[in-house]
């Protein structure tokens, strides 16, 4: 089952299975090491069509609310 | 030679940047501390090198204007030491694969060695730097351990002309990754708990508003009480010896006037009397100073502790309705220390109108520490009501102005995309340093204009100047916003500095709402003179003036409806 970052549960550990945009776009998820095949933690999104907080790594991100809705996850099973 | 240090935002470039140099620099926990290139000396065989710190940069296609300024610096560097934060190896490598593309050499430099063990991580330092084959050092910066170390080595450093591409450097990684690096899982710590709390907005949001409420309560209690129990004994003591140049003067003339100032009922009245070394000690040492002080320790506990980007996540849905994005908060808080830093700091921001934006709503709305414990002084003994009202006015022209200029203005407001690093226990080391360095600009960049500004007003009262520019702007000042027409000269000097203008209004006898007015036009009317300078270099020309055309009409107008309000 695929959803995107934007609306995967709070969290809820995913693999980022492709992305929904072009160059540009992998380009600059990249540089936080955001890529497919990674597997995040979404830890909160802001009200108010805040940005979605991620954990990946050993680093926290903030990411853009639209920039969250062209990232598609693929849930991990529940731990 | 030149040695340029490079690598990802927030791996401590500058902190090992003051460890090589001894130069101080700005440190602390976020990402985009440093905003322009810092340069300094290093002892290398008995040669003087030229050491460079650069701005943090993810990749060497740069994203805003100071990772170009990161990129451009390649061209002219002979060595690179590129800083790496070993807790996030991965990432930080591949910047490392591109500038070992670039044919310079490049010594690689493993910064927070001393967390890894905590998070679980072991790194082969040997293993890794055989497969990049340059040199890697680990080390910890904020405490010098690796140092000695890096610059023994620092002859090894090797130049490679890789040819890898995108897709190349990626599974390189992946194999460096999966050969040098071990990750045991560990239980998470308080720390990393309280990361999570301060994010999610049911908790975060309660978290900032309690932070925010201390650092106000901080502040206005350690000036308060090093205002009480420091700077007014010592200024107490120092009347005697001004009060016997004031006799031996005669009591008055005009050397008396300049250097004492006039008397108020045959005293020296340390606030009111304008003389040099009166006033124009009083107010920026025994006003000005505890506050400051005060305002910058707090700050820096905030910024070394990782507190900022998190901040910026929660008031970042806010930010992009005045089209800016949350890390627009960084300038808006430094400008509450000082405008200058908050005008250079919008360099943050990637968009021109993002930087307008923001470089325009602090120069306005945000008043520096200096005009913030003046107007304490003044308009404290009214309690909260008089304060409040100020900071409240303040804080909807904030979010008004805001607002209208994202509407107006055409461009983009790109979305947040920001890394957040782990919370950290400042060292109390940096802290010190950084808050000295902070004073230190204080001292020797606000006061000769604190002095500049009390002579000027000495010189305009003599000269009969006020008398003449108060009947012209009599309308303005009397008609819209119903101060006094002498109030006129608190707004020449505040283009001077906003401390002693806001001193001038005391001799006016304004009421409680007089005096919001006054306070609030001058926070708005115009940036004082380093400000302005330093907004003409970031904006340019034609923006700035676009910038001022709104403080001059935003002023005219909030202190219109203040003035028929209170």
């Amino acid at each position: 089952m695929e959803v995107s970052l934007f609306d995967l549960q709070t969290g809820q550990k995913a693999i980022i299975k492709r992305l929904k945009e072009g160059e540009m776009f992998r380009k600059k998820l990249a540089s936080l090491n955001i890529r497919v095949g990674k597997t995040i933690r979404k830890i909160t999104a802001q009200p108010l069509r805040g940005p979605v907080v991620i954990e990946i790594d050993n680093t926290e991100a903030t990411i853009g609310m639209n920039m969250a809705k062209k990232i598609v996850t693929e849930p991990l099973g529940a731990e | 030679m030149k040695i340029l240090l490079m690598g990802d935002p927030n791996v401590g470039k500058s902190a090992i940047f003051s460890r090589l140099t001894g130069v101080n620099v700005m440190v602390s926990n976020y990402p985009g501390t440093t905003i322009e290139l810092k340069k300094g000396k290093m002892k290398l065989d008995d040669r003087l090198v030229e050491v460079i710190d650069v701005p943090g940069t993810y990749t060497l296609e740069p994203a805003s204007k100071a990772e170009e300024v990161a990129v451009r610096m390649l061209e002219v560097g002979d060595v690179v030491v590129n800083v790496i934060d070993a807790t996030n190896l991965e990432r930080n490598l591949y910047l490392t694969l591109q500038l070992l593309e670039q044919n310079i050499p490049v010594i690689v430099v493993l910064n927070f060695w001393d967390e890894i063990r905590h998070l679980g991580i072991q790194i082969d330092a040997k293993k890794l730097e055989a497969y990049l084959n340059v040199p890697v050092v680990p080390t910890v910066a904020v405490t010098a351990e690796g140092i000695k170390k890096l610059v023994s080595r620092l002859p090894e450093a090797r130049a490679h002309a890789n040819k890898y591409g995108e897709e190349a450097r990626w599974s390189e990684i992946g194999k460096i990754i999966r050969e040098v690096q071990k990750i045991t899982p560990k239980k998470h710590t308080f720390l990393e708990k309280l990361e999570d709390l301060s994010v999610k907005p049911l908790t975060g949001i309660p978290i900032t508003l309690s932070i925010l409420a201390l650092v106000f309560w901080l502040v206005r209690f350690i000036g308060e009480n090093l205002i009480a129990y420091l700077f007014d004994p010592l200024f107490e003591l120092y009347l005697s010896a001004v009060t016997g140049l004031s006799n031996v003067l005669g009591g008055g003339g005009i050397i008396h006037d300049v250097l004492v100032g006039t008397l108020i009922e045959g005293k020296i009245d340390f606030v009111q009397s304008m003389g040099l070394l009166t006033t124009g000690l009083y107010v920026p040492f025994a006003m000005v100073l505890p506050y400051v002080f005060a305002f910058y320790l707090v700050l820096g506990v905030l910024e070394d502790s990782g507190y900022l980007p998190r901040l910026a996540t929660l008031v970042d849905a806010v930010l992009h309705k005045l089209g800016m994005h949350g890390l627009a908060i960084i300038p808006m808080l430094l400008g509450l220390g000082c405008n200058v830093p908050g005008a250079l700091s919008t360099r943050i921001l990637e968009t021109k109108k993002q930087r307008f934006i923001a470089a325009t709503l602090m120069a306005i709305v945000v008043p520096c520490m200096a005009q913030t414990s003046m107007v304490f002084a003044l308009l404290g003994p009214y309690g909260i009501k008089g304060l409040g009202i100020y900071f409240v006015t303040l804080f909807i022209v904030w979010l008004a102005l805001g607002f209208l200029l994202n509407k107006v203005l055409k461009g983009e407001t790109p979305e947040t995309f920001m890394e957040i690093p782990p919370y950290r226990i400042p060292y109390f080391g940096s802290l010190a340093k950084k808050l000295w360095m902070r004073i230190r600009s204080f001292l020797t960049e606000a006061i000769p204009f604190v002095l500049l500004g009390v002579l000027i007003v000495n010189v305009l009262y003599v000269l009969g100047i006020i008398d003449w520019i108060s009947e012209a702007t009599a309308p303005v000042i009397v008609g819209i916003w119903g101060l006094p027409k002498e109030a006129v000269a608190s707004l020449i000097v505040g283009f001077l500095r906003k401390d002693v203008a806001v001193g001038m209004l005391l001799p006016l006898g304004l009421d409680m709402g007089q005096l919001i007015v006054a306070s609030v036009v001058l926070t708005m009317y115009f940036p004082c003179v380093a400000t302005f300078v330093v907004l003409f270099k970031e904006l340019g020309a034609m923006d700035l003036i676009k910038s001022t055309a709104i403080m001059i009409v935003s002023a005219l107008l909030v202190g219109g409806i203040l003035n028929a309000l209170l």
